[in-house]
């Protein structure tokens, strides 16, 4: 009960120390470390609920497991691309 | 109590380290703690009974990001210092939208009130695997990991389409010697994984994020020189996830009546099938992520 209220409050401020750092940079690559650390919070809040079942007793939710399971490669996919454009921005402007 | 203990200490770590990665002075303390954080959140996601999760997550959230932004951070190592700015106001904005968003944590009921759950579990039998999250990821949802391979395969013609060319990296003994002892390892474990992924945590994507991070460190250490765009049956293992994908349902649409919908598979084979789609998508995953991370080196010198 008060570990799950604990893991919703931390996903939270995840999401919140995430804005931080993508509104403050100052470098592009802190903002896309910034929105990797807000993806971090809400897959952390879907897991989250994902757990309520265990709660009673129950198996987790599968179906959030397998979109956030989905989530995570997108993301590292999107990081990637991120990257790779932040790289070629960064040879331009030499 | 000793749990919540735990989870006091694991909760203080991810915050800190999050809020460390965002606020530090140096760019590589940033990515060295985001590499941390990654490790952190496996850790938790082992917690809240998500085992499928922590697997991916430490072979991707610790591993593969972690390479791909250290290469990010050898461009920025010619780049002139950024100023620090001001933090008062983002962080009186954020700071109010994040109190008011914790007033709203409480909303959130404790009962689920969804019925998918209980829906899984009672076709679960027919979906040809008995673990909920692959059959979820390759039967009911299967929609979702074929477009997702879509994204993927996107992510990969993007950032073809933008190379930067980046400093060729000459093996270190150490590491060489140390790659070939591990990457077999990582092998065997990844087969495992996708193998056991029918019964129990496991499955297409651990297994390919893990086989990823095993050829990553083996192409680091200028070894595999052919898997690189150029290769034709490499560009073959990349679309073979989504050709596979498609196969199997215009044969599964085929195999059954009329009225069968797109991408559910005919109970008798379900099995075989899930296992050979996720085959390929393993293997399509694999090379996909090695690409992305270690991107197109440079034509091989002729003495190297």
């Amino acid at each position: 009960m008060l570990s799950f209220y604990l893991y919703l409050g931390t996903a939270v401020l995840l999401v919140g120390i995430g804005g931080l750092g993508l509104w403050r940079g100052p470098e592009l690559l802190r903002r896309i470390l910034a929105l990797n650390v807000i993806g971090a919070g809400i897959f952390m809040l879907m897991v989250t609920l994902a757990y309520r079942p265990v709660m009673q007793g129950e198996p987790a939710d599968s179906v959030l497991h397998a979109l956030v399971l989905t989530g995570l490669v997108v993301a590292v996919s999107a990081t990637a691309f991120a990257l790779a454009l932040l790289g070629r921005l960064l040879t331009r402007a030499d | 109590m000793a749990l919540l203990l735990f989870d006091l200490v694991l909760c203080a770590l991810l915050l800190l380290l999050a809020g460390a990665a965002m606020l530090s002075r140096s760019l590589t303390q940033a990515v060295t703690l985001f590499i941390a954080f990654g490790v952190m959140m496996a850790l938790a996601w082992a917690r809240l009974k998500a085992p499928d999760l922590a697997l991916a997550e430490a072979a991707i959230g610790a591993g593969l990001t972690g390479a791909l932004c250290f290469t990010a951070l050898v461009r920025y190592a010619k780049q002139p210092a950024y100023p620090q700015p001001a933090l008062w106001r983002p962080l009186t904005f954020i700071g109010l939208v994040t109190a008011l968003l914790l007033a709203s944590l409480s909303q959130i009921p404790l009962q689920p009130s969804s019925a998918i759950p209980a829906l899984v579990q009672q076709h679960l039998p027919q979906s040809g695997v008995s673990h909920p999250v692959t059959a979820v990821l390759l039967n009911f949802r299967a929609w979702d990991t074929l477009l997702e391979l879509l994204v993927l395969l996107l992510a990969l013609l993007g950032a073809r389409q933008a190379p930067g060319d980046l400093p060729r990296y000459r093996g270190w003994s150490l590491s060489i010697s140390w790659s070939r002892l591990l990457s077999p390892l990582l092998l065997l474990v990844s087969g495992y994984l996708l193998w056991r992924g029918a019964a129990a945590p496991g499955g297409a994507f651990q297994a390919g994020a893990l086989l990823a991070s095993g050829l990553v460190i083996l192409r680091l250490n200028q070894q595999l020189s052919w898997l690189s765009w150029r290769h034709f049956w490499v560009r073959m293992l990349v679309l073979g996830g989504l050709l596979a994908f498609v196969l199997a349902g215009a044969v599964s649409l085929l195999l059954q009546d009329l009225g069968a919908v797109w991408l559910s598979w005919p109970q008798s084979i379900a099995g075989a099938v899930i296992l050979i789609v996720e085959s390929f998508a393993t293997l399509a995953i694999a090379v996909t992520l090695t690409l992305l991370v270690v991107g197109e080196p440079k034509p091989e010198v002729a003495d190297a």
